[in-house]
């Protein structure tokens, strides 16, 4: 339903009275509303859906996510060593 | 793509499903509720590596789709009158209403434009203020807050040519609605990432208390989707229900406060019904007394006409999940993606179009089923 | 085409909506896609129909004299203008001349024919032309004639351009999907998608910054190298509106094949990804204008694509897939997870979606 997607602030202005930024997906510029993510700064990472970030993307939530496979990972080779 | 490309990594996808092949012993029945969720499943053929035991049902995420037909023809009605620009997203073009879309509604002269965002909408009317700009407002809520600020916005600035229809949809009462169902197997949830990103988790909470499924909240990537899968099957083996939140990097507990608060501000729920899903209590959300001038509905003068469903319907228990597309006697006959009769064949996401397409693959085996 | 809503047996059945009416024209129309396709089986054959045109390849092809020539005709209703790295003129010259270059043609000479809308201020219209002017010298070939009307304001998108073009088949070379056979390979020469997301850049409402230029440019010297080689090149098609996997799939119906691509090889650019991943669509369907996909004899892939890459519209010339069996036509797709799913044709244009 929500196609969102993540992008680095590289500006941040304003707009009308609305704080609006500059969005970086990776070649492509964006601008984006902010007035829902306060928190984010330049160089944060947002999802941005409809021309809004929604949310600020958690880098250590991230890390962590990616963490836990790798350890599956691990625990899987070395249950394979053990056999 | 940063914190997208980490995502859809191939090694990360088969480590999970080697750990969850191990895990599983028993058939469940998993109900992905958003759309976006559906789109990568079927992108990747996701549901084609899971072990054989889980059965991934595609839920009625899908605003095109659960668009109620009226809405469709209120906004193609609204379209039609002389100096209107009604600015929709694009994938609502091509829903059929009770006689044609917005395509057609075009063809016939009607100013109907693609925008990406609402305040994409709210800055035509300031650039034309001679025309009367509609947006058409579709989506659950975490599209609804990007309306309720062009309708603030549009309140804040003073622009009077703005208006808004609309038609968004909450995800909770439809999940209610599923449950609740005599017919239902659903035996837990993947909720939808960007919807709990604005709203949160603690809806889920009664819901799970109630119906003693777990329910994970999931993002959108294929990491995202198989993890979720993982951890929504480990609860079932273990004869938990839960709420988790596998897309931590997006969704807080409270969600996005600043979001939720516009949306009150804006927004009332109604017991509007959703296409192929009768009255769902509060499942919609119209404009707010206080914001009552940009509601489009109004300012036309116009009621919400009644459009008739036939009893006989198949698409409501699609969309629920009681019947498989290919149990519809009109499935690739007299309804196809080129023929639509029903919201779920027209949206590339509904389960329709998807078994459509799925039912003309090969098989794991190489062979076409 | 809109339908009989119910069937003759009981229960009837009658989801929400009737389908789509099918008694005007559409913007689907206009999208190379399904709708496209039918309206031309079902309005254009018929009237229409002979052994040349029923090919439905990108030009015909005939005998004048002791030569045989290729003769082509195109339109561009393009919207804006004028887009990042290029116009509707210098579209509408290298076009027109790909359309001749894939089926192998030398181009000698094109037309064009202008509709101008009343109030275009004469500069642009000035700078389109010289555009077209250099595309022209660039690809060495000349606009021999031409023609210019003018409508009333309202009735063109600023300018429409029609061209035709006309080019001459080296001796005994038969290109076509026919030729293809089990085991040749699928070859792109570029990263795809560029032009068709170039446009929607400078579109109103998806308006977004990039660096990103379409990939316009003329196609004949690169397919003049590739004819030398001196390999067995079955047949050539330029991925323009509908893009790559709807130009594969009219390949796949026209040789009786079944094509299947691998998705980690179709190179596609970062900012092309990223429009893509924002807007919802595919790159696989997004319009490329100056690259082209060349179905060889598997033993001859290597040979043609080093001589692909001495062209600098050729330097990203890579193998996308391979023809796996004849019999069935149908594109598949192998994804990165290893799994397939079938690649269609969409039945209007793509729309970016908000889902």
């Amino acid at each position: 339903m929500c196609l969102g997607v993540p992008g680095r602030i590289v500006r941040i202005v304003d707009e009308q009275g609305l704080r609006m930024g500059d969005i970086d997906f990776g070649g492509v510029t964006r601008r984006a509303c902010l007035a829902y993510v306060a928190e984010a700064e330049v160089n944060d990472y947002v999802i941005v859906h409809a021309g809004f970030a929604i949310s600020r993307v958690d880098p250590d939530e991230a890390a962590r996510t990616l963490e836990l496979i790798e350890e599956l990972e691990t625990q899987a080779g070395s249950e394979e060593k053990d056999r | 793509m940063k914190f997208v490309d980490e995502f859809r990594d191939a090694a990360a996808v088969r480590t999970l499903l080697d750990q969850l092949r191990g895990s599983v012993t028993r058939p469940w029945t998993i109900m992905e509720v958003c759309g976006g969720q559906t789109h990568t499943i079927l992108r990747y053929g996701l549901d084609e590596l899971l072990p054989r035991e889980i059965t991934l049902v595609h839920g009625p995420g899908c605003p095109v789709c659960v668009t109620p037909i009226e809405m469709i023809d209120l906004a193609i009605a609204i379209a039609k009158r002389p100096g209107v620009t009604l600015c929709s997203f694009g994938d609502m073009l091509r829903v059929p209403g009770s006689s044609g879309d917005l395509f057609d509604a075009r063809a016939a002269g009607a100013d109907v434009r693609i925008v990406y965002s609402p305040l994409d909408a709210l800055a035509l009317a300031r650039r034309k203020p001679d025309r009367e700009v509609v947006f058409f407002a579709v989506g659950f809520e975490t599209t609804a807050p990007t309306t309720a600020m062009a309708v603030r916005e549009a309140a804040r600035t003073k622009v009077p040519n703005f208006s808004v229809i609309s038609a968004h949809v909450r995800v909770p009462p439809a999940i209610e609605a599923i449950l609740s169902s005599s017919d239902n197997h659903v035996q837990g949830f993947l909720a939808a990432g960007h919807v709990c990103t604005i709203m949160g988790i603690d809806e889920y909470l009664p819901i799970v208390a109630k119906f003693k499924v777990p329910i994970v909240v999931t993002g959108f990537e294929p990491v995202d989707l198989v993890q979720g899968v993982a951890m929504c099957v480990a609860q079932l083996e273990q004869g938990r229900a839960e709420v988790e939140n596998q897309y931590a990097r997006s969704v807080r507990k409270d969600g996005n406060l600043a979001a939720r608060a516009l949306i009150e501000q804006v927004f009332t729920f109604a017991d509007r019904r959703w296409r192929g899903l009768d009255a769902l209590p509060k499942g919609a959300m119209r404009l707010s007394d206080r914001f009552a001038v940009y509601d489009a509905v109004r300012r036309f003068g116009l009621a919400v006409p009644t459009a008739v469903e036939p009893p006989e319907c198949r698409a409501g228990e699609v969309l629920r999940g009681v019947l498989k597309p290919p149990e519809c006697p009109a499935f690739g006959t007299l309804c196809s993606p080129e023929r639509p009769l029903g919201a779920p064949m027209v949206s590339s996401e509904g389960a329709c179009a998807a078994y459509y397409r799925a039912g003309r693959q090969p098989s794991a085996m190489g062979e076409t089923k | 085409m809109s339908g009989d809503n119910k069937s003759g047996t009981s229960p009837a059945i009658f989801c929400p909506a009737p389908g789509p009416r099918g008694d005007v024209v559409v913007l689907g129309h206009g999208s190379g896609g399904r709708l496209t396709a039918d309206l031309v089986s079902t309005t254009f054959l018929p009237a229409l129909s002979n052994p040349i045109l029923d090919r439905l390849a990108d030009g015909a092809e005939f005998d004048i004299g002791a030569s045989r020539a290729v003769f082509t005709t195109d339109s561009f209703v393009v919207n804006p203008l004028r887009f990042p790295g290029g116009d509707i003129g210098s579209l509408a010259v290298n076009g027109t001349i790909n359309d001749l270059a894939v089926m192998g043609g030398r181009p000698l000479g094109l037309s064009a024919a202008f509709i101008l809308e009343e109030g275009l201020p004469i500069d642009e219209l000035r700078a389109i032309v010289h555009s077209m002017r250099d595309a022209a010298s660039r690809a060495g070939i000349q606009i021999v004639a031409a023609d210019t009307k003018v409508v009333e304001r309202g009735k063109a998108d600023g300018l429409f351009i029609t061209t035709s073009g006309i080019g001459v088949l080296p001796e005994g070379l038969r290109l076509g999907p026919e030729n293809v056979r089990a085991g040749d390979a699928v070859l792109a020469s570029g990263p795809i998608g560029d032009h068709g997301i170039a446009v929607m850049s400078a579109r109103e409402g998806l308006q977004f910054e990039t660096t990103l230029l379409s990939d316009c440019a003329p196609l004949n010297a690169l397919v003049a190298t590739m004819l030398e080689s001196g390999s067995a090149i079955r047949c050539m098609r330029d991925p323009t509106r509908g893009g790559v996997a709807t130009i594969l799939n009219e390949l796949a119906k026209g040789a009786g094949a079944e094509i299947m691509i691998d998705e980690a090889a179709v190179p596609v650019r970062a900012a092309v990804r990223a429009a893509c991943e924002l807007l919802g669509l595919d790159p696989l369907y997004v319009a490329c204008e100056g690259r082209l996909l060349a179905i060889v004899a598997d033993a001859d892939a290597d040979r043609v694509l080093d001589a692909m890459r001495t062209h600098a519209i050729g330097s990203g010339s890579c193998r996308i897939g391979t023809v796996t069996a004849l019999g069935r036509s149908r594109v598949l797709l192998r994804t990165a997870f290893g799994t397939t799913r079938l690649l269609e044709v969409l039945a209007g244009a793509q729309l970016p979606r908000i889902c």
